[in-house]
């Protein structure tokens, strides 16, 4: 109770709301809607195409300006016009469904994929407030206990709507992102004996203090250990990486979705907003999964040799600068390596083509889960005879 | 009988995916370098770029009417053009020229001449059929307009799409 009344819970109150706005508002939000923009560009350049290279911010609708505004891309005001279409569609409730998983499902597909936000150190420190909403020992098992919740929203979608292409989407959703759920947590193993802990901001200071996990030498010291650990790590983080693929319904592994047998699975019924936040629960998903790849095998917002939000590590003639400004750097670098890999997610939808039901099964059951239990005794084989 | 159909035998390189994976992102990539670096010859851009430099002689776009060097409307109303149509898109109301005007030898003019464009098929017989050779398909082909009665072009319009065509038929010039 004292607690509740000390000025420590107000700031503790005070930083967590700020951080968790300019984290959801500020970054993931928009963040969410450029990637669909940039999906549909980058799709448009593997096919030789342009993308929506048109749509600006439309300054000619205020009296005082000639042309709408377009900056360097052009089109860059498509994500808005979509939000407007979005808001403006007729939401339109089939009579068939069960209306309250129909209206329950929508938001049950974008909460988790915002909440497991919570855990990610997204920076190093501003002011001496740590990067991250919730600094959680758990932060890894909270990432998969939340993320899994993500797969009521499609399963009930697909059973509330009533009918059957969304029925059969479901159907696959739900085995698949169970089956790919063991091998992602499985493929995080070796990361959690490597580092020796399950708090996310830990495992980002050990990556700081003993070299990136997938790319050891980064912090510039040379060890034999490092060399052969660094096999199971990437066995553990291709793994990890495909599986994060089938957990966010991503092609090649988009089969609840797969419009080209299921119309669109089971978002069919949806229109309007509550289709919309399936497509940003989707989108958010990426991004979530794609910061903790980041966090967990690239050195999440660490660079070599730039120093922390507290001033402190990396190269000494840094430090005249103050140690705030590395803080927004460690910030812009973590949000850069995650758009990077989602420069990978649409990379690889644009590549590949849908795998096969029993395709897909055979990959997660007979492939991923074997090599991912595997390689957890090859990295505790390691670690034990390299002590 | 079964025809039992064979399998290919795969090698170990083709059964883990991952190399032919790779290729496949090799080749997108490829392609999103091409289309960056302009390589990739891509459509052309609408409003901006037209193709109206490339359109060829004989490019049939919407009819118009002309008039000579001396400023003489070349049409004399006699209505062929209107019989013609296939799509009956053309009325012409014709009236007579009156004595004082220095082209009354004509005795005919169109009153009025109105071409619906949202009948025009663009056929050209119209220009093919015309005795005084006073209608022409011009190479405008971007004819829009927010309403029917807009789309109509009367007799001015026509005349300020068409312009003036020298050095044509010459019987209606009391010098030749």
């Amino acid at each position: 109770m004292d607690f509740l009344t000390s000025p420590d819970f107000w700031f503790l109150t005070g930083t967590s709301l700020a951080k968790t706005i300019f984290l959801i508002f500020l970054v993931v939000l928009p963040m969410v809607s450029y990637t669909v923009y940039a999906e549909r560009r980058v799709s448009a350049l593997i096919q030789d195409r342009l993308g929506p290279n048109r749509t600006g911010f439309p300054l000619s609708l205020i009296p005082g300006f000639k042309k709408d505004f377009s900056p360097f891309l052009g089109g860059l005001g498509q994500p808005v016009a979509d939000a407007v279409k979005f808001l403006l569609k007729e939401d339109f409730v089939p009579a068939h469904v069960n209306k309250l998983y129909f209206w329950l499902a929508p938001t049950l597909a974008m909460m988790p994929a915002l909440v497991t936000l919570a855990a990610i150190p997204f920076g190093s420190t501003i002011l001496g407030v740590p990067m991250v909403v919730a600094n959680i020992n758990v932060g890894l098992l909270f990432m998969f206990a939340i993320s899994s919740v993500g797969v009521y929203g499609i399963v009930l979608a697909g059973w509330s709507s009533n009918s059957k292409y969304p029925f059969l989407g479901g159907i696959r959703s739900s085995s698949q992102m169970i089956s790919y759920e063991l091998g992602m947590g499985l493929s995080a193993v070796p990361v959690l004996l490597i580092a020796s802990t399950t708090s996310l901001p830990n495992i980002v200071e050990y990556q700081i203090q003993n070299g990136w996990l997938l790319l050891p030498f980064t912090n510039g010291v040379f060890s034999i250990q490092k060399l052969l650990l660094w096999i199971p790590v990437f066995i553990a983080f291709v793994t990890f990486t495909i599986a994060m693929f089938a957990e966010t319904n991503r092609l090649p592994f988009d089969l609840p979705e797969s419009e080209t047998e299921l119309v669109a699975g089971y978002h069919t019924e949806y229109s309007s907003m509550k289709f919309a936040l399936f497509f940003l629960g989707e989108y958010t998903a990426m991004i979530a999964g794609s910061a903790l790849i980041v966090v967990l095998f690239l050195g999440g917002y660490h660079i070599p040799f730039i120093p922390n939000g507290d001033g402190k590590g990396g190269l000494s003639f840094l430090h005249v600068i103050p140690g705030t400004v590395w803080g927004i750097v460690n910030i812009t670098a973590f949000f850069a390596k995650v758009a990077a890999l989602l420069f990978v997610f649409i990379w690889v939808r644009w590549t590949l083509p849908r795998f096969r039901y029993d395709q897909l099964m055979k990959l997660g059951w007979l492939y991923i889960f074997e090599i991912a239990l595997a390689n957890i005794f090859l990295t505790a084989g390691i670690l034990a005879f390299t002590k | 009988m079964a025809y039992v159909v064979p399998r290919p035998n795969l090698t170990w390189k083709e059964k883990i995916y991952l190399p032919s994976i790779v290729a496949g992102l090799a080749i997108t990539f490829k392609h999103i370098r091409r289309m960056l670096s302009g390589q990739t010859k891509v459509v052309m851009q609408y409003p901006e770029e037209k193709w109206d430099a490339s359109m060829p002689e004989h490019y049939r776009g919407a009819p118009t009417l002309v008039k000579d060097e001396h400023d003489r409307e070349r049409c004399v109303a006699c209505q062929l053009c209107e019989f013609i149509c296939p799509p009956r898109a053309i009325t012409i109301i014709p009236e007579e020229i009156p004595a004082e005007s220095k082209f009354a030898k004509v005795e005919k003019r169109p009153k009025e001449f109105e071409i619906d464009m949202i009948r025009c098929i663009y056929c050209g017989l119209c220009e093919e059929v015309c005795p005084e050779q006073a209608i022409y398909l011009r190479k405008d082909y971007a004819i829009t307009g927010l309403s029917r009665a807009e789309m109509k072009h009367d007799k001015a319009k026509l005349y300020e799409l068409g312009g003036v065509m020298e050095g044509l038929v010459h019987k209606w010039n009391p010098k030749k």
